[in-house]
């Protein structure tokens, strides 16, 4: 039966239209059509524009007729196109008046900022053509991928063990030995490997379309083209970047990442996503015109009084986040995101920024992130802020946060660094990050798990690299060694660079260990940079964000050189994963509510009961009450560990424990594998139930039944 | 000399063939579906699609399978025979070969 209100009512040339929906925003199949929608409110007059898939000229323009044009939207319906082979866009028209903001440009086509789909950059690195008109271009999408029963997971974010990883340089190196390298469908295969790890949960760098020729220049040092690698550039919002699909060329990325959610799904893995709205691929007034600024310059952008672009991003422009309709997209975005793919989570990058008004301004309560916090949608997933940006705002520990955001929390980082090292000073602080950073989250309800901990992430050296290199080593990236960070904390165990000398190896293997074990029986969340649990290495580049090559790849064979490494790794997660009493999602009470005789957290050093806090001091321990795990709520047997950051072996008093309980130990970096970590039932009972005698710079958990 | 591009759907004892040639894509698997909507019912147990002559599939041809075993039935198993290289790699790397069991031949 022919609908009365699907029926066309209006014609141009062949194609036969419709007035449109306002909602949605963007392109919209519906029955014997498509529904285009696009707001533009400084606009004089909007057309639409298609071309067959991939051509170099449109094969149609067909103007918004006036009288479909309802406030500031432009909407319409097509009908009869052959929508899997069509790409379309806008020229829309309107003042060209840079200093009150307005950069209108009638010839250029624009790509739609709510296409789901895009095209021009289908095949990662196939060199674009360069005189094409029309370079990101927005497709339509299908709405029809069967899910079962999948749904996300929510994990409680007390138990989570997020992965980060660039989904390319996951799987792109040879070594990897799969079938699709570099691709969505080649995480799928690496599923049992991430299952063996114990990780249950992965967050992926950027995975929105954007451009990998941007920026791109050969590298002075060895003429290979250096790319936008990491992909902290967005060309849209809401489509899946096709160069990272195996099925690019077919158009199948929204299938292929499906795909892979729903396997993660299947396997007991969450997925959060990178997401980055703080800038877009436009850059500053020099910058190629892809979408936003043909579409609402003034409104999308936060300019200068003058007209030019704020950078707050470091990267040339910083979106209006804060404006009703740019909040309004990046809130259709995540929802998009979190219904349509079943996300789990998203990861802010540089979030302060959506934190500043319309003049660039920090703001006390600002509208987007509440927005955020409270949206019924996005009620479960995890929103985790790098709290901070290029414009000077540091907020670790004062993000806007409503109890629901949570920080990526950079102090875990330097601290536990520079105490792992044997800095003096660090062993008060070090307290505070082992219990989830009271001293940052402990008011406003934040929690524990308002703290994701890291030692290492995408940004600065692998935790290989941080035990190898005393400074960065960055010249393959064209910037005279320039770019990066300079304040890493690292040490290089006696020697820059690889070493055949078995003392640094030795010592390398250890700190890492180190760094590992204290990262994951820290309450909080915590972090992992996929490749650190078989020791990838960078060879000290800080900043790998242009490398598409071996230094930014990992290397599998790794895995098997640094056995050793991966084992540990592998059963850290998992005493994580067996002890509730590591995974509280409030802060200790620092005393026994539960009757049991202990608090729920003490601190201890070479002598029991009483920690050495002065500021020479490089020893400390802590030991939990399993009968607090989880605020009395779980059952766990107490756990004690011991940090020695001194260059001297040290004897650690152990606390006494309840008549008939024995102290196990369950980790000591300082010995040789396989006795550095036992199994969970494995623990080896002291024959000393006194004290322990902890090596230099070493760790040494117990665990008390 | 491009294959035309059709199917034929057959039914016998609980087993649906569906015989594919040429291309599945938008322009006909709507179509395909509609047809396939009507084996609803019918107590289907297998969806055999003998795909050797299928030349290309697009993600519009796979969806029609796959909502085809969805109408049909949740029991109902389908099978893709004798794909060939390219439409085989598509159907994987998309990760909707989990929704089939894939054979070379009956």
């Amino acid at each position: 039966m022919l609908r009365v209100d699907l029926s066309p009512t209006h014609t141009h040339g062949e194609y036969k239209l419709r007035v449109g929906k306002p909602l949605p925003f963007g392109a919209t199949i519906v029955p014997g059509g498509v529904n285009f929608s696009i707001y533009s409110r400084h606009a004089t007059s909007c057309e639409l524009v298609l071309f067959e898939k991939r051509a170099p000229k449109p094969c149609a323009i067909i103007p918004f007729p006036d009288e479909f044009r309802i406030g500031n939207v432009f909407s319409m319906i097509v009908f009869d196109l052959d929508f899997e082979n069509i790409d379309y866009g806008f020229r829309i028209d309107g003042p060209f008046n840079p200093e009150a903001g307005q950069r209108f440009d009638k010839t250029r086509i624009l790509m739609d900022p709510y296409a789901k789909v895009i095209g021009g950059r289908d095949v990662w690195g196939q060199a674009p053509d360069w005189d094409d008109i029309y370079q990101h271009r927005a497709r339509i999408c299908f709405d029809d991928f069967d899910w079962d029963d999948d749904h996300p997971l929510e994990v409680p974010v007390e138990d989570l063990i997020i992965y980060e990883m660039h989904v390319r340089g996951f799987t792109k190196h040879p070594s990897s030995g799969v079938k699709y390298p570099g691709t969505f469908a080649a995480i799928r295969e690496k599923i049992p490997y991430l299952k063996k790890l114990g990780v249950n949960c992965v967050e992926l760098m950027p995975i929105h379309e954007f451009d990998e020729f941007e920026n791109s220049r050969l590298s002075p040092v060895d003429g290979r083209l250096l790319v936008n690698y990491w992909g902290y550039s967005n060309v849209g919002f809401f489509a899946p970047k096709a160069g990272f699909a195996a099925t690019g060329k077919f158009g199948m990325q929204v299938d292929e990442v499906k795909a892979l959610v729903k396997e993660l799904h299947k396997n007991g893995i969450e997925v959060i996503l990178d997401v980055v709205f703080n800038h877009t691929a436009e850059g500053n007034e020099r910058g190629p015109y892809i979408s936003y600024r043909g579409i609402d310059n003034k409104i999308y952008y936060i300019l200068t009084p003058e007209g030019y672009y704020f950078n707050f991003s470091g990267c040339g422009n910083t979106l209006n986040c804060n404006n009703p309709i740019v909040r309004n997209m990046i809130l259709d975005c995540l929802r998009y995101w979190a219904a349509d793919y079943h996300v789990d989570g998203f990861r802010f990058d540089l979030a302060s920024i959506l934190g500043r008004d319309q003049y660039g301004a920090p703001m006390h309560s600002p509208p987007l992130l509440e927005t955020l916090a409270f949206d019924p949608i996005l009620g479960k997933c995890k929103l985790i802020a790098e709290a901070w940006d290029a414009g000077g705002l540091y907020q670790v520990g004062s993000f806007p946060a409503w109890g629901r955001w949570a920080e990526w929390n950079g102090k875990y980082r330097d601290d536990l660094r520079r105490f792992i090292q044997g800095e003096t000073g660090m062993v008060g602080v070090m307290s505070q990050r082992l219990q989830g950073s009271p001293d940052l989250y402990g008011w406003l309800g934040r929690g524990a798990c308002a703290s994701v901990n890291f030692v290492t992430c995408h940004d600065g050296f692998t935790l290989m690299d941080f035990v190898s290199y005393n400074g960065k080593h960055n010249e393959a990236n064209g910037e005279n060694n320039s770019d990066g960070g300079n304040d890493n904390y690292s040490w290089n165990c006696g020697w820059e660079g690889e070493s055949t000398d078995p003392a640094v190896n030795k010592l390398r293997a250890k700190q890492i260990k180190n760094a590992a074990a204290l990262l994951l029986v820290s309450q909080g969340t915590p972090m992992i940079l996929s490749g650190d649990e078989f020791g990838n290495t960078q060879w000290g580049n800080n900043n790998a964000y242009c490398q598409d090559n071996e230094i930014s790849w990992l290397d599998w064979d790794l895995l098997n050189k640094n056995k050793e490494l991966f084992e540990f790794f592998r059963k850290m997660v998992n005493f994580r994963k067996v002890h509730p009493a590591l995974r509280s999602r409030t802060h200790f009470q620092n005393k026994d509510y539960m009757g049991s005789g202990y608090a729920d957290i003490t601190w201890h050093g070479t002598k029991a009961w009483n920690a050495d806090w002065s500021a020479t001091s490089r020893t400390l321990a802590f030991m939990l009450c399993g009968k607090h795990a989880k605020e009395g709520k779980a059952k766990d047997c107490s756990i004690y560990v011991a940090m020695n950051m001194h260059w001297d072996m040290h004897g650690f008093e152990l606390p006494k424990l309840l008549k008939g309980m024995l102290w196990y130990v369950a980790v000591n970096t300082d010995a040789p594998s396989p006795q550095d970590i036992w199994d969970v039932g494995e623990e080896k009972k002291l024959g000393n139930q006194g004290e322990f005698l902890v090596g230099p710079r070493s760790v040494v958990i117990l665990t008390g039944k | 000399m491009e294959m035309e591009s059709k199917y034929s759907i057959s039914c016998n004892q609980g087993i649906a063939k569906v015989e594919l040639c040429g291309r599945l894509d938008a322009t006909n698997a709507p179509a395909l579906q509609d047809e396939l909507k009507k084996l609803a019912g019918q107590s289907i147990s297998s969806l055999v699609f003998l795909a050797k002559d299928l030349e290309y599939i697009s993600s519009a041809g796979l969806r029609a399978i796959i909502f085809a075993k969805q109408k049909i039935g949740v029991d109902t198993q389908v099978y893709l025979i004798g794909a060939q290289a390219t439409v085989l790699n598509v159907v994987k790397m998309s990760g909707l070969d989990t929704f089939m069991t894939i054979q070379d031949n009956l």
